[in-house]
């Protein structure tokens, strides 16, 4: 059967449902958000419709440049760390066996999948002074006494590398499967050393793919609520955490709402980079 | 080379089970202690989950809303991603961005959306508003594994099926529901595994009036330790790892992941 061009209205019946559902449950939600975020807020949680930007205005104080800074800084750190270990591990996992290949996605689309909770949960074990991972190196005589590892920066930032990691292999995935691999021969045959090749061929060559691949774990790392309020202190508090916090604990929704209409921008304009980074043709 | 490979995929998966081989360890502790190695070995964590009356009542909770929502989102995906196969509209593929903006975007901001549309109309903290919302956030997974599934199709098929006079109805039936059957199956498997982990969009939604799995797992993190934590947590990577691991089975997972099928 052609594609044709929807002629009878008949013919835009499957649209409807899910047409209907996306726009009542999606888009009016959003615009609601959006809405709230000019309200104005009232003692005891409760918030009433106004046009203000009052809670836009916050954003100027010191605080609230301090959490930015730091969400932006963490999720650039995690997206260079995943993408660095990204990179070589996906190049060789789309060189290996089939069956090798299906073992290794199913073990990491399992870990993608692990809530936030349990990843939290499962790092502050492995980093509590009972059960945690001091108590190996004691065994093995390199420290004299267990210790908690948590809260700290490097708990954040490790339990954030390691949700974020599964998620980096299954974008890199599909443009390294791809990769021309008489590429790599061609380098081979003329005399360069795997590791070289990899470097000199394999990462040129898919430049844009990297950069594309940064702003989505970038975005992806924006989007942790939950770890740096299990592993960190408050001042590794981040975005997210905040506004779940404001929306919840402190009942301030049109503040949270504010951020989050902030937060869709920044997220919006990197995606929109990815995009354009991601269609430029990739260099061969 | 080679074993320098074997050596990187060998540190690579350590740092991935570490966290996972401690947690596995402490839910078989003998009494309700934080230690590794475990002293002593009993599966009594793993039987709380089906005996005590709050987890049993929180399992079944993250079943039934991982069942129903996964249905929804594929209710939603299904005819949109048909629609956009079968006609020529090119400003319908806004609706196919729109599946995909709340999986893209970081999963706060669907929650908070939703937060307060269910307020606003006065819905919020009823049960269904968790599927609705879920089905939503989910709706990308059967979306992006049925597109694929229907650009697979050969429209020389259905082709031959309408010259000998079958309706769309009927073509939909004998032709493409059955040739679409494995990535309807795997886009479901994604969105349920997704949504029985989902922790954010159901807290906000619902987290007062109902605890799923990971809300009581969160909520019992704040007055301390239980081992039914460690238990819950092995027993849905186990549950994860099966379903994907059957989804491998049946289906083409490095295809469904964007991988060509003609490759190795």
């Amino acid at each position: 059967m052609r594609r044709e061009p929807p002629q009878r209205l008949a013919d835009y019946g499957p649209l409807f449902f899910p047409a209907g559902m996306l726009i009542v449950f999606f888009v009016v939600p959003f615009a609601t958000m959006i809405a709230v975020s000019f309200f104005q807020r009232q003692q005891g949680g409760f918030y009433t419709p106004a046009f203000v930007f009052d809670n836009y205005a916050r954003f100027l104080t010191a605080f609230f440049g301090g959490v930015l800074g730091f969400s932006l800084f963490l999720a650039i750190a995690v997206a260079i760390a995943c993408v660095a270990i990204g990179i070589p591990f996906t190049y060789l996992l789309s060189r290996s066996k089939r069956s090798v290949q299906i073992v290794w996605l199913v073990a990491l689309l399992s870990i993608l999948s692990l809530s936030e909770v349990m990843i939290g949960f499962a790092w502050s074990t492995l980093f509590s002074r009972t059960a945690g991972i001091t108590n190996l190196f004691v065994w093995l005589g390199l420290m004299s006494q267990a210790q908690a590892l948590t809260p700290s920066f490097g708990a954040v930032m490790t339990a954030m590398t390691y949700q974020a990691f599964p998620y980096t292999v299954l974008v890199l995935y599909p443009a390294l499967v791809r990769l021309d691999p008489t590429l790599t021969e061609a380098a081979r045959t003329l005399g360069a050393s795997p590791v070289k090749a990899f470097f000199t061929v394999v990462v040129p060559a898919l430049r844009n793919t990297i950069l594309a691949t940064l702003i989505m774990v970038f975005i992806f790392a924006l989007g942790s609520y939950l770890l740096p309020q299990l592993l960190g202190r408050p001042q590794h508090w981040t975005l997210s955490v905040l506004i779940t916090d404001q929306a919840i604990y402190q009942s301030n929704m049109p503040f949270a709402a504010a951020m989050a209409v902030f937060l869709v921008l920044v997220s919006l304009a990197l995606v929109g980079l990815a995009l354009y980074a991601g269609r430029q043709k990739e260099a061969k | 080379m080679n074993a320098l490979r074997r050596l990187f995929f060998f540190a690579v998966g350590l740092f991935l089970a570490l966290p996972l081989i401690v947690v596995a360890g402490v839910s078989v502790n003998q009494r309700q202690s934080l230690t590794f190695p475990p002293q002593g070995f009993s599966l009594s964590w793993y039987g709380q989950i089906f005996t005590d009356l709050e987890w049993r009542n929180a399992l079944i909770a993250s079943l039934t809303l991982a069942a129903t929502s996964a249905l929804l989102a594929l209710l939603i995906a299904l005819p949109l991603a048909w629609f956009l196969w079968r006609r020529i509209a090119p400003w319908a593929n806004i609706f196919q961005l729109l599946g995909v903006a709340p999986f893209t975007l970081p999963p706060v901001i669907t929650a908070l959306g939703l937060v307060t549309f269910w307020a606003t109309t006065g819905f919020y903290g009823q049960p269904w508003t968790a599927v609705i919302s879920h089905g939503i956030f989910f709706v990308t997974l059967p979306l992006v594994t049925l597109s694929l599934g229907f650009s697979a199709i050969d429209r020389s098929l259905v082709e031959a099926a309408a010259t000998m006079g079958a309706d769309d109805r009927t073509i939909f039936r004998t032709v493409v529901l059955p040739l679409i059957l494995p990535y309807l199956v795997s886009g479901y498997a994604f969105a349920f595994v997704l949504s029985l982990n989902e922790y954010i969009v159901a807290y906000m939604t619902v987290g007062f009036t109902m605890e799923t799995l990971p809300i009581k797992i969160f909520n019992a993190l704040r007055y301390g330790y239980t081992p039914t934590m460690a238990s819950v947590t092995v027993l849905f990577l186990a549950v994860a790892a099966v379903i994907f691991g059957l989804v491998a089975r049946f289906g083409d997972l490095p295809k469904l992941l964007g991988a060509m099928a003609e490759d190795k």
